[in-house]
């Protein structure tokens, strides 16, 4: 109750929905810029996500990894650090799950569990490394978690070529004791890609909420995070708990990957560029103001906006990078805190008013 | 003539009037002390002349000219100086650059060094402030960086200098030497506004006296026609006695006792060397000694936050040398921190969660590894209401109390673990009257049920009114005792500057 | 063997310009205070306005001069909200990044008819020799029948030196970026010189993507820029934010890259997989933070945003 009345107090979900709407709103205009008509297009993104249930598992399936993302970032952000190295976390959760997919011959159900688990833990060690260094040199999270995202890529992609395919650009596709696909399920979205990892990704939510607001480790975590000097002081090792923040970060990233391999992909293959999906994890984490809530629902409105926007430029042929530039406009506006600048703004008026 | 006429002066911050229609008139070539206590408003009116806030109401005179002070380079060009309480210095840049940052000499658009240090080195040698053009301000001493401070105002050609504080940094000599150098600076026709809260001063050096209380103006005096009781009552607004009472007590068993302590800085460099120590039941111990004497790092080595390199620590017989701070604690030892926004609060936690910042882990805050949010309320709304915590309600950030509060809270949790040794470090800096008073009661109270306290502050006066034995300390070792009752401020003075100890009364 | 040098040479040369253009821009806004992820992001609207305008007008100058004002026009965003608004700083470099390459990619597919890329760009920038030098074997070919762009980079790097420590102009931005309020004490316009110093970082980021799109390749898509960015960040701060320890750590991991892509010419790669020699930048960089490789000690009030007097 006392974690609930605290964060209604700070009422970030004003600026949530003004940067939203704003962000739309650029989006609309670079639509007129290129001569697209925005009203049309806006109503093709959000039909098209709810169309057909093929259309809502696959919008499901979109805004499974980015909860978990999004809350590898969140998590990260109420213990003080800033991970953005949630994209390599993510890599390398996917190819510690597809190396446990191909590599070892397990039944069925236990097949999946070790490859999800690999993934987790295969995030949560590549997130070890920044929380190590921060804690012990003081060296800041953010360029060790840039520099391991690229580290992450390469290792994924020499690894895919010389070890987990014959020299090709991707792996075979994983057996199916390995998969989080469920018929049931997917008979149920028209055969959508939609899988158990969504489940995962709400289990992942009660678990952040759970363990930083209910439990005196995440009383320990969140008090290092705002002040590790008076942490030290009351009692609590810092660094310890730097890294275990790090890691806790790091593993839900993990899972995002691995769910997303063994769910909707089903191989891995060579990337030129990181895939995006560790970066909107901080857009999700910003627009959901970190709480456990506000990012199951940023997640679902971003995971609206990508799978509208394919969509939208199938249909409606808009360039279905218009969404990514919504994106952007939305984390500007959040960071600047555009509410609350208007808010100070007008009160200064006020106050020179009765000067 | 007049140099600064400040009329009708009137800052609002959300919440609060700084400078509730202040008047302040300083005359050419005079100090002109600003007196009042922290939180006064002496600085945001300082602030307003120096360009940094736009005041809300009234107006500046400048050698009566009327004037709109938009920035500090327009105070600058007005010839207005400001000495910060904290210096406002680039590190890793060198004393001259420091110095011509902002108006520097150039020769073809590149900045001209040459003709900068013979400059500085000319300025320098006409005031008689010792400096090196050349060296780097990590490198240099603290007094040497105020003297930087103050040059800068004088390659500005400022000839209205506003002194911030200058002494809370200093040591007694160079405070000698401080007081010195504006002899000069007023012998070459300069005039300074000196802030300070510190009535001895403004006796010593000041010419008038501007006094101001909550924002408000209260008189503006000359100082040869008034005394520092007159100075003080003014200044918080009522007749202060300079005692409290406290009742005579017979110490008891010895709680701490340190013996041939080191203590290495951040640095490496001792700064605790051999300390011995020994404070009993029912006694307050309060160490006196200027900033930087070894304070800090003997408190963080008795609170396990920094490793000793050598000696023993003490708790009630029990060895608790180099235990990690939670052992500490729990041995029963409690620590008002120096620091309270670094130390003693995660300001963005509630005052709820504050008050069992050591004790969340423990029955009945927490059962097993879940967080009893229940008796964590209570707790809270106990010790809120005991130690009169004026807060909203206990789920309100600390961060949005005010500090007085703040300090109250800290002591509130520290208070109420009932240690043996309650150690209170600085524990009234920065607060107004009311709460200082309040906090004194605290320490006395603690003493009087037969705890131990070791009382550190860099305010005198805090520390004679409180203790029963003063602890001396200079360059990291006990220097002398001094009884509070018998001793005169003069020899404590002494000790604290490193002079020969008179009377040893070490029981 | 003499050629496989010379080829090495031509290729670090190559690769490592629009990095060291890069990196120069990101210390300008490093040492004025704001931390600039948006490098990456920066250099993407340099590569695309560089190849549309380029593909437009025919002259690759122009278009390298509508590069650098894209790029000016693409930091703003990130001086408002960094500077203005005192958002988190890496945050806002997130946002440029994603709404730069969203523009980019966006305006491409709205241009060329839904097309990922541009058309190739047949009018790029030329090899300029330096007549004589170029006749110096094996360095010369290398050094000295370089892109103009090269030239410009090596240029910028003296010039930026020169600014950033002899001129007041750059003792006023570094000292806005260790001690801001010192610096305003003195006069300084602390907003001022971090907005110019941000523009300047665009400016300068936006014409090493240029190079990209119209030196070393002749086109524009999502891929173009794939990670230079941040490479010129990493050697950045490997180069301890100073202009020639930058230029030096980003000529070092264009030899990197460089031997990651020809690699194979001389067999190199069946020693070495090439995705180790592009990890090679991130690693040493991280070692360089940890202290193992020197210590860099980056400018002591980035990332801070900084508020007035005027609460």
């Amino acid at each position: 109750m006392q974690v609930q009345q605290r964060q209604m107090r700070q009422s970030p979900l004003l600026t949530s929905i003004v940067s939203v709407i704003l962000g739309m709103l650029v989006g609309a205009v670079m639509m007129l810029v290129a001569g697209y008509n925005p009203i049309q297009a806006y109503i093709a993104l959000f039909t098209s996500a709810f169309l057909m249930p093929y259309d809502i598992g696959e919008t499901i399936r979109t805004i499974t990894p980015l909860i978990l993302t999004g809350l590898s970032v969140g998590l990260a952000f109420r213990t003080g650090l800033f991970n953005i190295g949630v994209e390599g976390q993510f890599i390398i959760g996917q190819l510690m799950s597809v190396i446990v997919a191909l590599k070892l011959d397990l039944p069925p159900v236990v097949h999946v569990i070790v490859a999800v688990i690999a993934g987790a833990v295969g995030g949560a060690l590549w997130a070890f490394l920044p929380g190590f260094l921060k804690a012990t040199r003081g060296v800041h999270e953010v360029i060790t978690t840039i520099m391991l995202n690229f580290i992450a890529l390469y290792l994924a992609n020499t690894l895919v070529r010389n070890w987990l395919s014959a020299g090709s650009d991707s792996t075979e596709k994983i057996p199916e004791s390995a998969s989080l696909r469920w018929d049931v399920l997917s008979s149920l979205f028209g055969n959508a890609r939609i899988h158990l990892g969504l489940f995962l990704a709400l289990a992942a939510a009660f678990v952040m909420y759970y363990l930083l607001w209910r439990t005196t480790w995440g009383f320990e975590l969140r008090s290092v995070g705002f002040n590790p000097q008076a942490s030290e002081y009351a009692g609590m090792s810092v660094k310890k708990n730097l890294v275990m923040s790090m890691m806790i970060s790091g593993c839900f990233a993990g899972l995002g990957g691995a769910t997303e391999l063994l769910g909707t992909a089903e191989y891995l293959s060579i990337h030129g560029s990181h895939t995006g999906i560790g970066f909107d994890g901080i857009a999700v984490a910003l627009l959901g103001a970190n709480s456990p809530v506000g990012i199951l629902l940023a997640a679902s409105l971003f995971g609206i906006l990508t799978y509208g926007g394919s969509v939208m430029q199938f249909e409606a042929s808009v360039p279905y990078e218009v969404i990514r530039i919504v994106f952007a406009a939305i984390i500007f506006f959040v960071a600047a805190n555009i509410v609350r600048w208007a808010g100070t703004k007008f009160r200064k008026k006020a106050v020179t008013k009765d000067a | 003539m007049n140099v600064v006429e400040m009329k009708g002066i009137t800052k609002r911050f959300p919440g609060i009037v700084a400078n509730d229609n202040i008047h302040l008139t300083v005359k050419e070539g005079e100090i002109h002390a600003l007196l009042g206590e922290n939180g006064a408003g002496k600085s945001t009116l300082m602030n307003i002349l120096f360009g940094l806030y736009q005041p809300d109401e009234g107006e500046i005179r400048i050698k009566g000219e009327k004037v709109h002070v938009t920035g500090p380079s327009m105070a600058g060009k007005l010839g207005i100086g400001m000495v910060h309480q904290h210096f406002m210095l680039v590190d890793p840049f060198t004393v001259t650059e420091n110095i011509i940052l902002g108006s520097e000499p150039t020769i073809q658009g590149r900045i001209d060094r040459e003709k900068a240090e013979r400059e500085v080195q000319e300025i320098s040698d006409r005031y008689g402030l010792r400096v090196d053009p050349r060296a780097r301000i990590r490198d240099i001493s603290v007094g040497m960086q105020q003297r930087v401070e103050i040059l800068k105002t004088l390659y500005r050609g400022a000839d209205i200098l506003i002194f911030d504080e200058p002494t809370a940094v200093l040591s007694p000599q160079e405070i000698d030497e401080l007081i010195e150098i504006m002899g000069n600076l007023v012998r070459e026709g300069k005039t300074i506004i000196f802030i300070t809260h510190k009535l001895k001063e403004i006796m010593r050096v000041c010419d008038s006296v501007t006094i101001i209380r909550r924002g408000k103006t209260i008189d503006t005096l000359q100082v040869k026609e008034t005394d520092e009781n007159r100075l003080a009552s003014m200044m918080v607004g009522r007749e202060v006695s300079f005692d409290v009472e406290k009742e005579q007590r017979e110490p008891g068993e010895t709680v701490l006792s340190i013996r041939d302590l080191r203590v290495a800085d951040s640095r490496g460099a001792d700064a605790v060397k051999g300390l011995d120590l020994e404070v009993r039941a029912g006694e307050i111990v309060g160490i006196a000694g200027v900033d930087g004497n070894g304070q800090t790092e003997l408190l963080e080595a008795i609170t396990g936050l920094r490793k000793t390199k050598s000696g023993r620590v003490r708790l009630n017989g029990k060895d608790i040398t180099n235990l990690k701070p939670r052992s500490v604690t729990r041995s029963g030892v409690g620590h008002i921190p120096e620091d309270r926004h670094r130390r003693g609060l995660v300001l963005d936690f509630s005052i709820g969660e504050n008050m069992v910042l050591q004790t969340y882990n423990l029955p009945p805050f927490a059962k097993g590894f879940r967080l009893q949010y229940s008796e964590i309320q209570e707790h809270a709304e106990k010790l809120v209401k005991e130690y009169d915590v004026r807060t909203p309600d206990i789920h309100t950030p600390a961060r949005a109390l005010s500090g007085g509060n703040q300090q109250k809270a800290v002591i509130a949790r520290e208070v109420e673990r009932d240690p043996d040794l309650l150690i209170a470090a600085q524990p009234t800096r920065g607060l107004d009257v009311g709460a200082i008073e309040f906090i004194h009661r605290r320490l006395i109270e603690q003493r009087d049920k037969g705890k131990a306290v070791l009382l550190m502050s860099l305010e005198l006066d805090e520390v004679l009114k409180l203790s029963d034995r003063i602890a001396v300390i200079y360059e990291g070792k006990i220097a002398g005792w001094v009884d509070p009752s018998t001793a005169a401020e003069e020899e404590v003075g002494l000790l604290m500057a490193g002079g020969k100890s008179g009377a040893e009364v070490k029981s | 063997m003499l050629d496989v040098l010379t080829n090495v040479l031509q290729t670090t040369v190559l690769y490592a310009t629009p990095l060291i253009l890069t990196a120069i821009g990101g210390l300008y806004s490093e040492r004025s205070g704001v931390v600039n992820i948006g490098l990456e992001g920066l250099m993407t609207i340099g590569a695309f306005t560089a190849a549309v305008v380029t593909l437009a007008t025919h002259s690759p100058w122009v278009g390298l001069l509508a590069a650098v004002a894209a790029g000016v026009l693409m930091a703003l965003p990130h001086a408002i909200a960094s500077v203005t608004f005192r958002a988190d700083q890496v945050v806002s470099g997130v946002a440029i990044n994603f709404l730069a390459l969203g523009v980019s990619v966006y305006l491409v597919k709205a241009m060329y008819d839904g097309a990922a890329q541009t058309p190739s760009v047949p009018e790029t920038l030329k090899r300029l020799p330096i007549p004589g030098l170029d006749q110096i074997p094996v360095i010369g070919p290398a050094l000295f029948n370089a892109f103009p762009t090269t030239y410009l980079a090596v240029i910028v790097v003296f010039l930026s030196y020169y600014i950033l420590y002899k001129t007041p102009f750059g003792m006023r931005l570094r000292a806005v970026g260790e001690h801001p309020r010192a610096a305003e004490t003195m006069g300084v316009n602390v907003f001022r010189m971090r907005y110019v110093a941000v523009l300047i970082s665009g400016a300068l980021a936006s014409a090493g993507g240029a190079g990209l799109s119209i030196a070393i390749g002749s086109e524009f898509n999502e891929t173009t820029v794939a990670g230079h960015g941040f490479i010129s960040l990493a050697a950045l701060i490997f180069g301890k934010w100073h202009p020639f320890g930058a230029f030096g750590a980003a000529t070092f991991f264009g030899f990197a890259v460089s031997l990651a892509l020809i690699g194979q010419i001389f067999g190199l790669t069946a020693y070495v997989p090439s995705e180790v020699l592009n990890m090679l930048p991130y690693i040493l960089t991280i070692l360089a933070l940890a202290g193992f490789v020197g210590r860099a000690e980056a400018p002591a009030a980035i990332g801070k945003p900084y508020e007035t007097g005027g609460r």
